[in-house]
């Protein structure tokens, strides 16, 4: 989230943020739930089934997991951070690995995406100007 | 016979946030650039279109009559008499939601689409029955929220009703926009508000006391020469559904006091 002069002043005076900030970041929470048609229930039970599994063959960090939905242009997805400690065999670990590398593939893919529409935004208004002219 | 009718159907899914007043200005407004344009009244529960066209007192027949055939479809039609290019299809009597089918308005809609180039549906609140009947005549939408919580939250449970509706394109119009609220950071800015929920901004309405006044008259804004910040905002969305390519306002420069200024400064990104 980017900071601005007001989020410092708001922090050194004690104040509370401005209510715009929070109404979006409560409703970017809760659009992820409706969106998803999960209750908090099954999300959690979903939570401990993932770490379950996960656990079987990896030694993961409960208490430093997380699996929440997030949601961004209408798609929600969900999103499991799962630190682990030690894999359990050697064998099943560069299994997991290459998935997990291949989810970051993935993941890195679609933020290179994200950032190439950002990139011809801008030059669009960069050419704007130029066409004017 | 209109080949390229456009069929709208203007929703929210909250009450209240301004369906019925946007499709009375917009038909206005459409109307006088000349296109053929009708407002279908599709809240049979909680009709007022009629009141706000102060088409109220010319009813004769309603969409009721139209689809148990005791009536033909220009007997129901009620033109506006200072904008002849404008007629309302009433709603029918509340008893009729007990056999209302979504087929009976896909039947309405193509009767109207033979002789109209815009057919607008104004749409009840929910997303219920009434919705169910009001989308399947509807072949694009218009979905109109204001910057709350709760009207954006219901907005967009009705985009995706929309989205298995098979309904394209959707668009968005902002409504009640009051630009010192969003230059204090105490109200969603628009922005916010379509990042969210994924819409091209089709139209930012700012919050104007003239809605009210033109409400008590039954003259919707866009049919005198009113140049209120709204009845502007309601002409450009029309203009825009035309095709014409009439920029957005910046609420940010609708007050530029000093006070506006160091906001802005305030909310400038710094890391």
């Amino acid at each position: 989230m980017a900071t601005t002069l007001r989020d410092i002043l708001d922090k050194l005076l004690g104040r509370q943020p401005a209510s715009a900030k929070t109404a979006r970041e409560r409703l970017q929470l809760v659009l992820a739930h409706d969106r998803s048609d999960l209750s908090p229930e099954l999300l959690d039970q979903m939570r401990r089934e993932i770490f379950e599994v996960v656990a079987k063959y990896v030694e993961i960090d409960i208490e430093g997991g997380d699996v929440s939905l997030e949601t961004e242009d209408r798609m929600t997805a969900l999103v499991a951070n799962l630190p682990i400690k030690r894999s359990k065999s050697k064998a099943v670990s560069s299994q997991e690995m290459a998935i997990s590398s291949q989810e970051k593939a993935v993941s890195s893919q679609e933020k290179a995406v994200s950032s190439q529409e950002k990139v011809s935004n801008s030059q669009e208004s960069v050419s704007t100007p130029g066409a004017m002219e | 016979m209109a080949p390229t009718t456009r069929t709208i159907l203007i929703c929210s899914g909250k009450g209240g946030v301004g369906k019925t007043t946007l499709t009375a200005n917009l038909g206005i407004a459409l109307a006088k650039l000349g296109v053929h344009t009708v407002v279908l009244d599709a809240d049979f529960g909680l009709r007022n279109l009629d009141l706000l066209l102060g088409l109220e007192n010319r009813i004769v027949y309603t969409a009721q009559e139209v689809l148990s055939e005791n009536c033909r479809l220009d007997q129901a039609l009620v033109k506006h008499k200072q904008e002849p290019n404008l007629s309302l299809l009433p709603a029918g009597n509340p008893r009729m939601l007990e056999w209302l089918k979504p087929e009976d308005m896909q039947r309405i809609g193509a009767m109207l689409a033979k002789q109209f180039d815009y057919v607008l549906i104004d749409c009840p609140a929910g997303i219920e029955d009434g919705f169910k009947n009001a989308v399947a005549a509807a072949k694009e939408a218009i979905v109109i929220t204001t910057p709350e919580v709760s009207a954006v939250r219901d907005a967009d449970r009705v985009i995706g009703l929309l989205n298995t509706h098979g309904v394209h394109p959707v668009q968005l119009v902002l409504n009640r926009v009051r630009p010192k609220m969003m230059a204090n950071q105490e109200m969603l800015a628009a922005d916010d508000v379509t990042d969210i929920l994924a819409l091209p901004l089709l139209g930012l309405v700012l919050e104007d006391e003239q809605v009210i006044v033109s409400t008590n008259r039954g003259e919707p804004l866009t049919l005198s020469a009113n140049n209120s910040p709204a009845a502007r905002a309601y002409s450009n969305i029309a203009r825009r559904l035309q095709g014409e390519d009439v920029p957005l306002i910046d609420p940010a420069k609708e007050g530029l006091g000093l006070r506006e200024k160091v906001w802005r400064l305030m909310q400038t990104k710094i890391f």
